[in-house]
């Protein structure tokens, strides 16, 4: 397959292609997704990295379809998991795939564990509905989940409350649960987002040891760069509804290409010497109810020329093929240096 | 040292009764604040940070005077001797009325005070938003209709109107996005320049303390176990809890290096506390000779006293890190 550059020939579990989701509101639609082309090989760590507003969280839950099928309007484009098309299939089928072939972690476990059940009964609940197992046999088998997650005393977290667990634990509890029917693609959105930088790692770390040992490949939904930065063998950059840039997260952090790659890890305080003035990108995100029909970074854009008043593809650079870049710019300037 | 110190914590305790039995005797207690000392100088940025539960918020509610200390003492060094001192929260969502316009937002603080005209006060408020980079023409508009960074902007805004002498800046760019967080961040040190105002950041991210402040203290359990100026605590920390924080905090190198125990203790509860020291089942370093021993805040340089751990043993210097590096996971 030409694009999934990450060499893997193998199956894709999750390939999203040209995909543009539009919300009917009062009078017009608010363009959410407006070509987003994402490729999660098997076994792969791929991070989505966007601001608020870019879109990130509706790729997550449209890697579920999550959002009610009454709200939106997929206009363009298809979502295939491990080659089924997902937005042909119905409501019931979809239902045997969550949990079992794709899973997900939210930001704050607290709302998306129920509060009034015992969180043993609730992994429980979820292997049950999965696999034709006795309760007393996935009851042992949430046991060991939670002895995988490190959790000392799983006997008394088995009968805990997510309210008697601390953040930390109950993100271990949610990533049980994630794995708890060993899925192909685990969506992780802002999963560390509401934790210390110290558990922060921990639950990282346990993402990580746990998808190479179940051979799951994780999407991670971010605005951390840092987090990409050590976590993620690939990464995706959204901005406005679009991917503007996909490549080795190496290549992306050290040599951001899109304008507004750059701009956003110019940003950063660990990029300057400590009190000197941050570099801003001027201007705001366009509205995505009015997107104008051209470039969507181009009234931010220092570099603008006539050309962005055209909607840019999301191309691989002659000169590094594995770095994609939706920017007229960039990719003329690339071609140029590489002839 | 030019004494110019504003505030000064002297060994400040809070605790509150958390559960009572049924003839209302307090159960038990959480230990929330336990002895810090600090002092915050004019024109200074002094950074805090420490983990959820440590008691940063706490420490900004005792200086705002919303929290009297259990124990211990908070002095004033103002020429007023009565404090003049703002905060800006996390979530400008939240803190901000809903139901006022801009402008009564932004003035409330000097409204609160009184003796200003409703024109007086239109007035400042159009002043204090041209200085927050806002449009006067917004100051009839709503907090709604704000994006996050502009509603941080009345809420810095806000802050300044009775010109304070300290704002204490409580996770201000948790909430924002890094684009928006480096206009705020930028605003704060233009704002401090032109006024000569100090902050008191709390955050739990090190690169906006790196950023932003001079001098830092890192807080555990309600106790300051490290303090010092910015860069030597983070090149040199001195405690084992600082090195376990700046360890696990990512970098930008790409590299996924991130590598350590999976498995490490959580943070103690607060309502028993430690015998000793309260980072000994975290800690990496600990043994049996002096661990055992609640451990006092100690100056590492003898003449200046600026940088202070609670650790008896002097990490960096020891350069005992190689010996205990483990292997694991």
């Amino acid at each position: 397959m030409q694009g999934n550059q990450a060499g893997q020939t193998d199956e894709l579990v999750l390939s999203v292609e040209n995909l543009h989701i539009e919300f009917p509101i009062y009078k017009g639609a608010v363009k959410a997704l407006n070509g987003v082309t994402l490729q999660v090989a098997a076994g792969e760590i791929v991070g989505l990295v966007g601001e608020s507003g870019s879109g990130k969280s509706v790729c997550a839950m449209m890697g579920m379809r999550l959002i009610p099928s009454d709200s939106y309007r997929v206009t363009r484009g298809t979502i295939r998991q491990s080659g089924k098309d997902i937005l042909a299939l119905s409501e019931k089928e979809m239902r045997a795939i969550r949990g079992s072939e794709v899973s997900m972690i939210f930001q704050e476990p607290m709302t998306a564990l129920n509060p009034v059940m015992k969180v043993g009964k609730q992994i429980i609940n979820v292997i049950l509905q999965h696999q034709s197992i006795s309760r007393a046999k996935a009851r042992e088998k949430t046991l060991g989940l939670l002895r995988e997650m490190y959790i000392a005393d799983p006997e008394r977290v088995f009968d805990s409350y997510p309210f008697e667990l601390s953040g930390g634990m109950r993100q271990r509890i949610m990533i049980a649960l994630a794995f708890s029917c060993e899925p192909k693609l685990l969506i992780a959105d802002e999963p560390t987002t509401a934790l210390d930088v110290t558990v922060q790692k921990q639950v990282l770390l346990l993402l990580r040891e746990r998808a190479r040992k179940t051979g799951t490949a994780i999407l991670l939904i971010t605005h951390d760069m840092a987090v990409v930065s050590q976590f993620c063998e690939r990464v995706y950059v959204m901005y406005a509804g679009a991917v503007v840039e996909d490549g080795l997260t190496r290549d992306v952090i050290k040599q951001p290409r899109h304008p507004y790659t750059q701009g956003l890890l110019a940003g950063l305080p660990e990029n300057v010497k400590p009190g000197t003035p941050l570099k801003t990108i001027g201007g705001q995100v366009p509205d995505l109810a009015q997107l104008p029909a051209c470039c969507s970074f181009m009234n931010r854009c220092g570099r603008k020329e006539y050309i962005c008043r055209n909607v840019p593809d999301l191309l691989p650079l002659t000169s590094d093929p594995s770095h994609k870049v939706a920017c007229w710019i960039v990719q003329e300037e690339d071609e140029r240096n590489a002839r | 040292m030019p004494d110019n110190r504003l505030v000064s914590l002297n060994d400040v305790h809070v605790h509150f009764p958390v559960q009572k039995n049924w003839l209302g005797q307090v159960k038990s207690i959480a230990h929330v604040l336990n002895g810090i000392d600090l002092h915050a100088s004019a024109g200074e940025t002094l950074g805090i940070v420490g983990e959820s539960g440590c008691g940063k918020s706490t420490l900004a509610q005792v200086l705002m005077g919303l929290l009297p200390p259990t124990r211990g003492k908070v002095s004033w060094h103002t020429a007023s001797a009565k404090p003049n001192i703002q905060i800006v929260f996390q979530d400008p969502q939240s803190s901000l009325d809903p139901r006022l316009p801009v402008w009564k937002v932004i003035t409330e603080p000097i409204h609160v005070q009184g003796g200003h005209s409703r024109a007086q006060l239109r007035k400042i408020a159009g002043d204090l938003a041209v200085q927050v980079g806002l449009r006067e023409e917004y100051m009839d508009r709503y907090p709604h209709e704000f994006s996050g960074g502009q509603r941080q902007r009345i809420a810095i805004a806000r802050a300044l109107a009775p010109n304070p002498d300290i704002i204490v800046l409580d996770e201000p760019t948790s909430a924002l996005d890094i684009s928006v967080q480096a206009q705020i961040l930028n605003l704060l040190n233009d704002l401090q320049k032109a006024r000569n105002l100090s902050y008191i950041l709390i955050s739990h991210n090190v690169s906006v303390i790196k950023h932003m402040s001079k001098r830092m203290a890192v807080m555990y359990l309600g106790q300051i176990v490290e303090l010092g100026p910015t860069a030597g605590v983070l090149q040199k920390p001195a405690h084992p809890y600082t090195e376990l924080l700046l360890e696990a905090v990512p970098d930008m190198t790409g590299s996924f290096t991130m590598n350590g125990p999976v498995d490490l203790p959580e943070l103690p509860g607060n309502r028993h506390l430690p015998r000793g020291c309260f980072f000994y089942d975290r800690c990496r370093y600990r043994d049996e000779t002096g661990c055992h021993l609640a451990q006092p805040l100690r100056s590492l340089d003898a003449e200046q006293k600026i940088r202070w751990v609670r650790c008896y043993k002097n990490i960096y210097e020891n350069s005992i890190r190689a010996e205990s590096t483990e292997t694991s996971v």
